[in-house]
């Protein structure tokens, strides 16, 4: 067809149409290409261990007509479309006023709903049904906001890369543990029920002390190497957890760690416990609501103190670090203690979710911190948007919530077989969504930044004039 | 005779095997705007990073009178201090603004140890003490001065990367007079700007001078900037001082034509006789 056009007006352009079904011809034609070897025919044994092929050719021939009509679909709609069209899908306007209402609501509406969370997912679920939906999803995603928002710290307003972030969220863990089963029942075995209250402070400090450790002799680095020399020391930390046996247990970590009391009362079914204390009869749900509030506090404070500290001079210190050190010395500002307070802060907080995260599993390994976790606090900090604490909410939400939602995909496995398991295609999701990323939105989700101060009004700055930082 | 702002005595800077700057002296006093100028490469901007302290020099000593009459050794003092303690502040030859960040915000990242002390080292400001947040509201109201005086009021709120390029030269002045320094280093203002801007760029300039008490070191490849108001002129080849005087005596130092204009190679070895037998009886003299 596009052939027959093209002889009857040789000098005319060929139309949209005609290019995009010669586009979506060839396409198939690849695909048939690739789909004869690939799919055509189907290796199987029979009963007496003999190969026989079982050839599919409409498994190919709906392959082909799939390519070809998205690649028609995307050739006529999506490439080489004039500048300044129209966007493909256009927002009602009544969709826009509508959320620039709601805009300045969101992040009040997005906390009532977390805070409302666990009493909803009870009443959806019952006891049993609710644990799961409260500590797979709620606190493992809390976690990971708070892990978020203390990397977004140093990543996104100091603009320092930093990829052993894992190794204070180690130090945290470890610091809970030993102190709780070690120290507190050989000095003062009387607090035990208040371990988890005394030791959080601790753990943090300690945490925000090996930050400050770690960070002295790092920080004359930049860019590249500030990134690798981090990494090393988070591999140092883990490496450190698996071979001092004596003090660590190595590989075989630490376990029965004390959980926390609720302000002194243990979560048991003893008489002392919460629930016979309040009435109730007992159930593991209301540790695990606990948890969540608990987890719910930390993580709001994080962002309380980063707000404040953003609007504070330390914080307009570390966003101009990101935006050009020289300047920075020329004003008279520390370059060395202002990268170590950004360094201290948030390791700080990767203490406190370490140490909370050691409470709730009662049990941690150095398994628990390797690198893969400080790449996976990192794609969340980046995937946000660096420096958006509201972006870290959302890629936490996606990138955690999106891989503990593939655990209850069961229903694939009516469609792929009873051996399909999506959770062991993560990696490749998780992959495409961050290449997707790239070309959609290279800034991050919320990649705008909002100005700390302002004398008339406020306007946010578009994410291409702010800098990422050289570390 | 009073004692000058900064005294810079045997200045002398390598880089390896390069003598970037040899055994320069000159002093730039209070109240007055001094020019430094040369050819390109006469290390000119090595001069002012030694002073303003991201070099530390090989050689020699940099000495700032406070208005107290204490004196401060400037290539001794770590670089953030130079600006805090010595209360130099610099401009740069490309410019260094915080891009990403509002004007006003840029203005009170400069003031960035007055508000730190105000909030008590972060501690008080996270409550929101009083203190710091009057702190806050005067650091404002400077910055505001400065956004008026450089005629930036209007694009406070935007980010300083969007404004045109003599509006940032005019905003990296205003940030480093928001540190409110006894000597101001510019390093090449007038570049790139078009006639207009330049000549309110002097009338600034001139006004910090005057109005601040705030001396002005300066850099420039313009000539009518350097010749309508500077009070002093230091001229550098190769990195050494060729002359030193005001403006009207250096424009016309043959010294000065023959390094800007370019002289046959017997004029040079002329020029070098005479510079010899000058600096022969200037020992002399000092004996």
């Amino acid at each position: 067809m596009a052939q027959a056009s093209l002889d009857a007006k040789p000098a005319a352009q060929p139309t949209r149409f005609e290019r995009a079904f010669k586009d979506a011809f060839i396409a198939a034609l690849v695909m048939l290409g690739l789909s004869v070897p690939i799919l055509a025919l189907r290796a199987e044994q029979n009963m007496s261990n003999e190969v026989i092929l079982i050839p599919r050719p409409w498994l190919v021939v709906i392959c082909c007509l799939i390519v070809f009509v998205g690649r028609l679909l995307l050739g006529l709609f999506v490439f080489n479309r004039a500048p300044g069209a129209k966007p493909l899908v256009e927002t009602p306007s009544a969709v826009k006023t509508a959320w620039a209402k709601f805009a300045p609501y969101a992040a009040q509406v997005g906390l009532g709903a977390i805070i409302a969370y666990p009493l909803v997912a009870l009443y959806l679920g019952g006891p049993q049904g609710a644990i799961k939906w409260i500590d797979n999803f709620g606190i493992q995603i809390l976690i990971y906001i708070m892990l978020g928002w203390g990397l977004n710290i140093v990543v996104g307003l100091a603009g320092l890369l930093d990829l052993g972030y894992v190794a204070f969220y180690a130090v945290g863990a470890y610091s809970y543990a030993l102190i709780a089963t070690k120290v507190i029942p050989a000095t003062f075995p009387d607090l035990g029920v208040w371990a988890f209250w005394i030791c959080l402070p601790v753990a943090g400090i300690l945490a925000a002390m090996w930050g400050v450790i770690l960070g002295f002799p790092v920080l004359r680095l930049r860019g590249d190497y500030l990134a690798i020399v981090t990494l090393a020391f988070g591999e140092i930390i883990r490496l450190v957890l698996i071979n001092w046996v004596d003090f660590s247990g190595g590989y075989a970590g630490i376990s029965s760690i004390p959980r926390p009391s609720f302000f002194g009362i243990p979560f048991n079914a003893s008489e002392s416990g919460f629930a016979a204390r309040f009435g109730l009869e007992f159930s593991p749900i209301y540790r695990t609501i606990f948890l969540y509030y608990v987890i719910l506090v930390l993580a709001l404070v994080t962002a309380f103190v980063t707000i404040r500290l953003r609007r504070l001079p330390v914080g307009r210190a570390w966003e101009a670090l990101r935006e050009d050190e020289i300047a920075c010395r020329s004003l008279g500002i520390n370059t060395v203690s202002t990268k170590l307070t950004a360094f201290a802060t948030g390791a700080l907080f990767g203490g406190f979710a370490g140490a909370f995260f050691a409470a709730r599993q009662g049990f941690i390994s150095p398994e628990s911190f390797v690198f893969l976790e400080s790449a996976q606090i990192l794609a969340i900090v980046v995937l946000g948007g660096m420096g958006s604490l509201f972006g870290v909410v959302i890629a936490s939400i996606a990138l955690v919530g999106g891989i503990e939602i593939l655990r209850e995909l069961d229903f694939l496995k009516a469609i792929f077989g009873s051996d399909f398991d999506p959770t062991q295609y993560r990696m490749l999701i998780f992959g495409l969504a961050m290449v997707l990323m790239m070309l959609w939105k290279p800034r991050g989700l919320i990649s705008h930044r909002e100005p700390t101060v302002f004398l008339k009004e406020r306007k946010s700055i578009s994410g291409s004039l702010v800098q990422e930082g050289h570390g | 005779m009073t004692t000058p702002l900064l005294k810079v005595e045997h200045l002398t800077m390598r880089f390896g095997g390069l003598t970037a700057i040899g055994d320069l002296s000159f002093e730039a006093h209070s109240g007055q705007i001094t020019a430094l100028i040369g050819p390109n490469g006469a290390g000119k901007t090595t001069v002012f990073n030694c002073i303003t302290g991201f070099y530390k020099p090989t050689e020699g000593m940099i000495t700032l009178t406070q208005p107290d009459g204490q004196k401060l050794l400037l290539e001794r003092l770590p670089g953030h201090d130079i600006n805090w303690k010595g209360r130099v502040a610099r401009t740069f030859q490309n410019i260094r603004l915080f891009g990403g960040m509002t004007l006003l915000e840029n203005l009170l990242v400069a003031q960035h140890n007055v508000l730190m002390n105000a909030s008590g080292l972060s501690i008080l400001g996270i409550f929101g003490a009083r203190s710091y947040k009057r702190a806050e509201k005067e650091a404002i109201e400077l910055a505001e001065y400065w956004l008026e005086k450089t005629g930036l009021i209007d694009r406070a709120d935007d980010a300083a990367a969007d404004l045109p390029y003599g509006d940032q030269r005019r905003l990296e002045i205003a940030r480093a007079m928001c540190t409110q320094p006894l000597l101001l280093c510019l390093d090449e203002p007038a570049a790139g700007l078009n006639p207009r801007e330049s000549l309110l760029l002097n009338d600034l300039l001139i006004s910090i001078c005057r109005e601040h008490k705030t001396s002005i070191l300066l850099i420039e490849h313009d000539m009518s900037v350097v010749m309508q108001i500077s009070d002093h002129v230091v001229v550098l080849d190769y990195g050494r001082k060729i002359a030193d005087g005001p403006p009207d005596a250096v424009k016309n130092d043959p010294k000065v034509i023959a390094a800007y204009l370019g002289v046959e190679d017997d004029e040079v070895e002329k020029t070098e006789a005479e510079i010899a037998t000058i600096a022969a009886h200037a020992k002399g003299d000092a004996r």
